[in-house]
């Protein structure tokens, strides 16, 4: 394999992995939220 | 008698003898560490690992000191840790263990400026391919634009280990310099507009059972597509899920203290031990120190010109300067856009925003290496 051939390679399978495992990384964390909701603390009952 | 004693006496300038025949590229070197020293302890720069690194560095050059050939103590750290990539690997859980992902949580499409904050990474590999370096001296040398120490260690450690002093100091130094790097490159792509536009406070909106659960889905969603790359995710979400689990707090301090300072030192030490002068200084390191520096700059433009994209199609919601922290100098990128912020509007402060965007660019660093290793097994060449 040349040098440009490798190079290629990398960028497009490498980078774009990077891409695109960070994109469904963030549809998770979204996903996740949706999930486990931040839900407003209960008062006390002091 | 005589002749015992001019022995003894020639055992005694055997060390100074050298220095001035043989010993210049060993004098440079003494000279580089005392550089690194005095950047470390005067000028604040890195001085954790700098410190170690230019000590090291001066050990290993002084003529017939034998600390960096086999049975050396430096050569012995180096057998310890970066050998066997231990010691980068326990730098990546005391990073885990420091970091808060709250703001990249906050808002999880900004983990998309972590990713085109590695583009520096690909352009520098293909621009070392061009210059005639070999497929994985190329990789280690753009591993330097992952703009993170421990990332480029590990690469190199495995990959081209005779690499590794001026990659690992290329990738320090060029850290700590982050703050010059960054601000004229996000000012030559931006308009004084753009780096104006002011951005909505984030709501505080991730629960703690979201903030658990995120180390154990990127381990898992990393893991799965990029295997060769889960040493480092593994270890740097272990610190990760250790802070957040909150149950841990004693092995949560350690790893941010005792461990982290333990390593740091046997890892500077070893790195500077591979700085001996006549195979540091070669040509290659020139070389390596240029693309280095090319490839963050290539990361914060791609960062900047992201952000522009990313500008344009919220309709000016976002200002780009953050593209500029989806790098991995954690926290210092974010300053960096605060503080550029803050020069072209007094009410603006893109901090949050921005290290969103740099902690999504240190998972983005982890997991472009991972995409690298995986890609290179897979085509047989690892």
């Amino acid at each position: 394999m040349d040098n440009w051939t490798f190079g290629l390679t990398m960028m497009i399978v490498a980078g774009g992995g990077t891409f695109l495992t960070l994109w469904v990384l963030g549809l998770l964390i979204d996903l996740l939220k949706r999930i486990y909701p931040l839900t407003p603390e209960k008062p006390s009952h002091d | 008698m005589i002749d015992s004693i001019i022995a003894g006496v020639s055992g005694l300038a055997a060390g100074v003898v050298y220095l001035f025949t043989l010993g210049l590229p060993n004098a440079i070197m003494l000279g580089v560490g005392g550089t690194l020293l005095y950047l470390g302890a005067k000028k604040n720069v890195e001085p954790l690992l700098l410190i170690p690194i230019g000590f090291g560095c001066a050990l290993v050059n002084i003529p017939l000191s034998e600390l960096g050939g086999e049975g050396g103590l430096l050569k012995i750290f180096y057998q310890m840790g970066v050998a066997n990539e231990v010691f980068p690997l326990l730098i990546f859980v005391a990073i885990g263990a420091m970091t808060d992902f709250g703001p990249l949580l906050e808002n999880p499409r900004i983990l998309l400026f972590g990713a085109a904050g590695q583009f520096g990474i690909f352009l520098t590999l293909m621009i070392a391919l061009a210059l005639g370096f070999p497929a994985l001296e190329a990789v280690s040398i753009a591993i330097i634009g992952a703009c993170d120490g421990p990332t480029a260690i590990y690469v190199t450690s495995q990959y081209a280990p005779h690499l590794l002093g001026p990659v690992s100091v290329a990738a320090y130094s060029y850290m700590a310099l982050v703050p010059i790097i960054m601000p004229p490159i996000m000012r030559a792509l931006t308009t004084e507009k753009e780096r104006a536009i002011r951005m909505v406070t984030v709501k505080r909106s991730v629960s703690q059972t979201t903030k658990v659960l995120f180390p154990l889905v990127v381990i898992v969603v990393g893991g799965l597509i990029a295997p060769k790359g889960l040493p480092l995710l593994g270890t740097i979400m272990l610190g990760n899920f250790m802070r957040e689990s909150g149950v841990v707090a004693r092995l949560t301090k350690a790893s941010e203290n005792e461990i982290a300072n333990v390593v740091t030192l046997f890892l500077g030490l070893a790195i500077g031990g591979t700085m001996e002068g006549h195979a540091f200084l070669k040509p290659t390191t020139l070389a390596i120190f240029g693309m280095g520096f090319l490839a963050i700059s290539l990361d914060v433009a791609a960062g900047v010109l992201f952000g522009k994209l990313v500008c344009k199609l919220t309709g000016g919601k976002v200002n780009p300067l953050i593209g500029a922290a989806g790098i991995s100098a954690y926290p210092m990128a974010a300053r960096v856009v605060q503080t550029e912020g803050l020069r072209y509007n007094k009410k603006n402060h893109l901090l949050m925003h921005a290290a969103g965007a740099n902690t999504g660019g240190q998972i983005g660093s982890v997991i472009a290496a991972a995409m690298m290793l995986s890609v290179l097994k897979g085509m047989g060449l690892i």
